[in-house]
């Protein structure tokens, strides 16, 4: 529910409550963390299951990954000058900060659909083996949280167009977003480590 | 073009569902032709699909399941029909493919639309009075959790006259259910179904879950919170932890069918057993998602019938507390024939066994208050009472198949069928009804019939052991779940027998029906009309307002003090309304036709991914994406209620109670 109406009524707020919006999404992200614990067992039970075909330890190239994993990173850190932007209600920076993080994150999702196509063309698609499913499902689920997150962004970033000032929903929506980036650093530091590291050792 | 869809795929072929087609559509088109006659297509736009109000949205779950109960109960009476007949030479009427079928809609409907819709409604209707607030925390997305559980039982129904539905049962086991071995449309009807309605519910229980943490009433800690809600939080947690594990199992095996994965393919790797775990990780807290409202229901009922406090309330919240942790540590038990060994099995054996323990505490709670108490043996007593029965019997069934050994004999067996519908006729089914007698009056402003209702009872009560005691019977002489014909002439009998369960439940089913007609056929007597908002001499807040309750619940939101917050105001004189007081604007949300569209798009974008009518499908997931954001552009989104409204309103229920008390 949003509250930038101007009717204020004398003692309304007695019984306001805050917005649970927020609350109400960082519950919502608990139930995604459930969707990535499932399919980080699924994962686990599978990751031997090569069927013949390709390793983790062959398919896999640190260098690029490194890439990856710094640009998701840096995009949380430009994501937080943002928010504290927002906070400032400096609109024209909260702006361009969302405008940078987006490219860090498109540039994010191009590595990881450059990898999965070079994955493909050699032959390693996820039809080849249990192992391939599993990773293939499990990396793209978080890319497509990513990608759901960049629609998102550009939303935000066109709604800001032109205002002055930051409601408080619109400052919801800005946290909204700030945590489910966030909580996708930290999934993909999860896979990460437990896909390739554990893989490449 | 249509990708798989051609003419071929109308089931022309098939008379019993050419009849069903021609039954639905003139049914159907008879609707349709009188509200358009009556000219209400703008009332119902209005006032019903576009309404964020829980009261309303309550109102839909509850109808949305009442015809999920009358297909799931067809598809039931067909199978006992199958069964009584296909003996020894005869085929009986239905082939396997088609039996396969409605066994597996059977499930399917009865559980994600019957009982889960029915829960929501109950949910969404009293969950906000009961906690003293003006609505739910996140009302639009409540209108999108109905529609998208709506659009999901459209598509199940769908699939009766286009295409198939899945032969594997209504879990959709693999790899039978992998395209290797149904290459067909059925299962991706099924997965789409479940995907889709997931969405919703998952939606429901983050909701509830948050309105009952943030929105209760000053005053109001959370032990003297009302029992049924305390069931609905605890069921809304089971939800957001289950639901997301069960979206993950059918989404996996989408991928093997759709893109050739091999999650649990024969070959390449894959391993059935883990979506036997997946599936289950989420199927068991799902019963006891379902059962939990329930136990909540009669926490309720019990005490206002008896005209006594409820006894041993502080027990009673923590044995739902224990029951929804427990109900996590017991998954294995669906399948101990998997072979994990006897140490896996006996510690899941036994934890199984350790639920009957807050089970057992609860029901002793309800005899002890019932006991010395003024019991009025209303219908909702009746189906209190009889859910005490039979639950009982059915919690014992459900021992002694948590015993590995008599499992392994149990297993898959008619024994198992009967042992959860003993448990899901007797506890859920019993119990959201018996909430549907106890709060119609709330939402309706008039009381359901007395005598219809108790001969609904009787004929559901004594139907039910007439349909299920035989299945225990020839579970235990060896007979199968899923079997479309037998051979075995000690079977017959009890198969006959089950067949008159069958029809009694069919009575019980009309009664009800009639329960309704005459009800709203007599709303207008004095004796069925409520007035006060108090019928039965209620504990908890929901009483204190009118019935059916304005658009904002409480004009002036309570303070609770005590533990049944109504009882203690009128015991002490407290005007919980605070009637004439100075009332102030009310901020209210807005109707939106956002959660109808996505909900639109989304059965096009299921229907078509079924059917890998491929440009269709990306139309509807462009529809929902555009949905969502033009609702997060949308600014008009609130309004408020002026406070002379407000007050009007309120005058006006003072002056009919001061009318009643005086008469």
């Amino acid at each position: 529910m949003a509250h930038d109406t101007t009717v204020t009524t004398s003692g309304h707020d007695e019984h306001h409550h805050e917005s649970p919006v927020v609350f109400g999404f960082w519950v919502y992200l608990m139930t995604d963390c459930i969707i990535f614990g499932s399919l980080f067992a699924t994962f686990a039970v599978l990751r031997n299951q090569f069927n013949g075909g390709p390793s983790g330890h062959e398919l896999f190239e640190l260098s690029g990954l490194g890439l990856e994993t710094a640009l998701l990173l840096i995009s949380s850190i430009t994501y937080g000058f943002g928010m504290i932007a927002a906070h400032k209600n400096e609109i024209s920076k909260v702006i361009m900060w969302l405008g940078v993080t987006f490219l860090l994150g498109l540039g994010f999702v191009g590595l990881e659909v450059n990898e999965f196509a070079h994955m493909i063309h050699e032959g390693a698609g996820p039809d080849r083996s249990a192992f391939l499913s599993a990773f293939f499902t499990l990396v793209a689920t978080h890319g497509l949280h990513v990608s759901c997150g960049l629609i998102w962004i550009v939303t935000l970033m066109v709604q800001l167009m032109g205002t002055t000032a930051i409601p408080e929903r619109m400052m919801n929506k800005l946290t909204c977003l700030s945590l489910f980036w966030h909580f996708l650093d930290i999934v993909w530091i999860c896979v990460f480590s437990y896909v390739y590291l554990a893989s490449m050792i | 073009m249509l990708g798989r869809l051609s003419l071929s795929a109308i089931p022309l072929d098939v008379p019993i569902l050419v009849g069903t087609f021609l039954g639905v559509a003139i049914v159907g088109l008879a609707v349709l032709g009188l509200i358009t006659y009556y000219g209400k297509w703008g009332y119902l736009w209005k006032e019903w699909f576009t309404s964020v109000d829980h009261k309303r949205l309550a109102v839909m779950y509850i109808i949305l399941a009442l015809v999920a109960l009358f297909r799931g109960f067809a598809d039931a009476i067909m199978m006992r029909t199958q069964l009584a007949l296909a003996y020894a030479g005869n085929p009986g009427y239905l082939p396997p493919h088609h039996y396969d079928q409605i066994f597996s809609a059977h499930g399917t409907i009865m559980i994600f639309f019957l009982a889960m819709a029915f829960m929501t409604g109950l949910f969404n209707f009293v969950v906000p009075l009961q906690i003293g607030a003006r609505d739910v925390a996140f009302p639009f997305l409540n209108n999108l959790s109905f529609w998208m559980t709506a659009i999901a039982f459209i598509l199940v129904n769908v699939s009766l006259f286009i295409g198939e539905f899945s032969q594997c049962g209504w879990l959709a086991y693999p790899p039978l259910s992998e395209a290797q071995f149904s290459p067909g449309v059925g299962v991706d009807y099924y997965i789409w179904a479940i995907q889709l309605s997931g969405v919703g519910t998952l939606l429901t229980g983050v909701n509830f879950f948050v309105t009952i943490v943030k929105m209760r009433a000053p005053g109001m800690t959370w032990m003297k919170m009302p029992v049924f809600t305390w069931t609905a939080f605890c069921s809304s947690i089971l939800i957001m932890v289950s639901f997301p594990v069960l979206t993950v199992a059918v989404a996996l095996l989408g991928l093997d069918r759709y893109f050739g994965m091999h999650f649990f393919t024969n070959d390449g790797g894959g391993n059935q057993m883990m979506y036997l775990n997946l599936i289950w990780a989420w199927g068991h807290p799902e019963v006891y998602i379902l059962v939990i409202p329930a136990f909540g229901v009669f926490s309720e009922v019990v005490p206002a019938f008896s005209q006594k406090p409820l006894f041993g309330y502080g027990t009673m919240v923590y044995a739902t507390c224990a029951i929804m942790v427990l109900s996590f540590l017991v998954w294995v038990h669906h399948f101990f024939t998997m072979g994990a060994g006897p140490d896996v099995n006996a510690f899941f054996g036994i934890a199984t066994m350790v639920i009957s323990i807050p089970t057992g505490v609860k029901l002793f709670n309800w005899m002890f208050t019932m006991y010395k108490g003024r019991i009025q043996y209303h219908a909702c007593m009746y189906w209190a009472v009889g859910f005490m029965v039979t639950f009982t019997i059915g919690g014992m069934t459900g021992v002694m198949m948590a015993i590995p050994g008599a499992d392994f004999v149990l297993h898959n067996s008619l024994f198992l069928i009967a042992h959860f519908h003993n448990v899901i006729i007797g506890g859920v089914y019993f119990g959201y009804v018996c909430g549907m007698n106890f709060w119609f009056p709330k939402v309706m402003g008039f009381k359901l019939n007395e005598s219809w209702g108790k001969r609904a009872f009787w004929f559901w009560f004594v139907g039910f052991y007439f349909a299920f005691v035989p299945l225990y019977v020839v579970g235990f002489q060896g007979m199968t779940r899923r079997l479309n014909h037998y051979d075995n002439p000690a079977w017959h009998p009890w198969l006959l027998i089950a067949e008159v369960g069958a029809v009694l439940i069919l009575f019980g089913i009309v009664c009800q029906l009639m329960q309704l007609f005459v009800s709203i056929r007599d709303r207008n007597l004095a004796e069925n009309r409520d007035f006060t908002g108090d019928p039965w001499n209620g504990r908890t807040l929901e009483w204190s307002t009118s019935s059916p309750p304005p658009v904002y619940n409480f004009a002036i939101v309570p303070h609770v003090h005590e533990l049944d917050a109504y009882m203690h105001d009128k015991e002490n004189g407290v005007d919980t309304r605070c009637a004439g007081g100075q009332y102030e604007a009310i901020h209210m949300p807005k109707n939106t036709a956002a959660g109808f569209l996505v909900g639109a798009f989304s059965l096009i974008l299921g229907f078509a991914a079924i059917w890998y009518i491929w440009w269709l499908a990306a139309i509807g997931l462009i529809g929902v994406i555009g949905t969502v954001i033009a609702r997060s552009a949308n600014k008009d989104i609130d309004f408020y209620i002026p406070a002379e409204e407000v007050a009007r309103i309120e005058n006006e229920h003072t002056r009919k109670l001061m009318a009643q008390a005086a008469e």
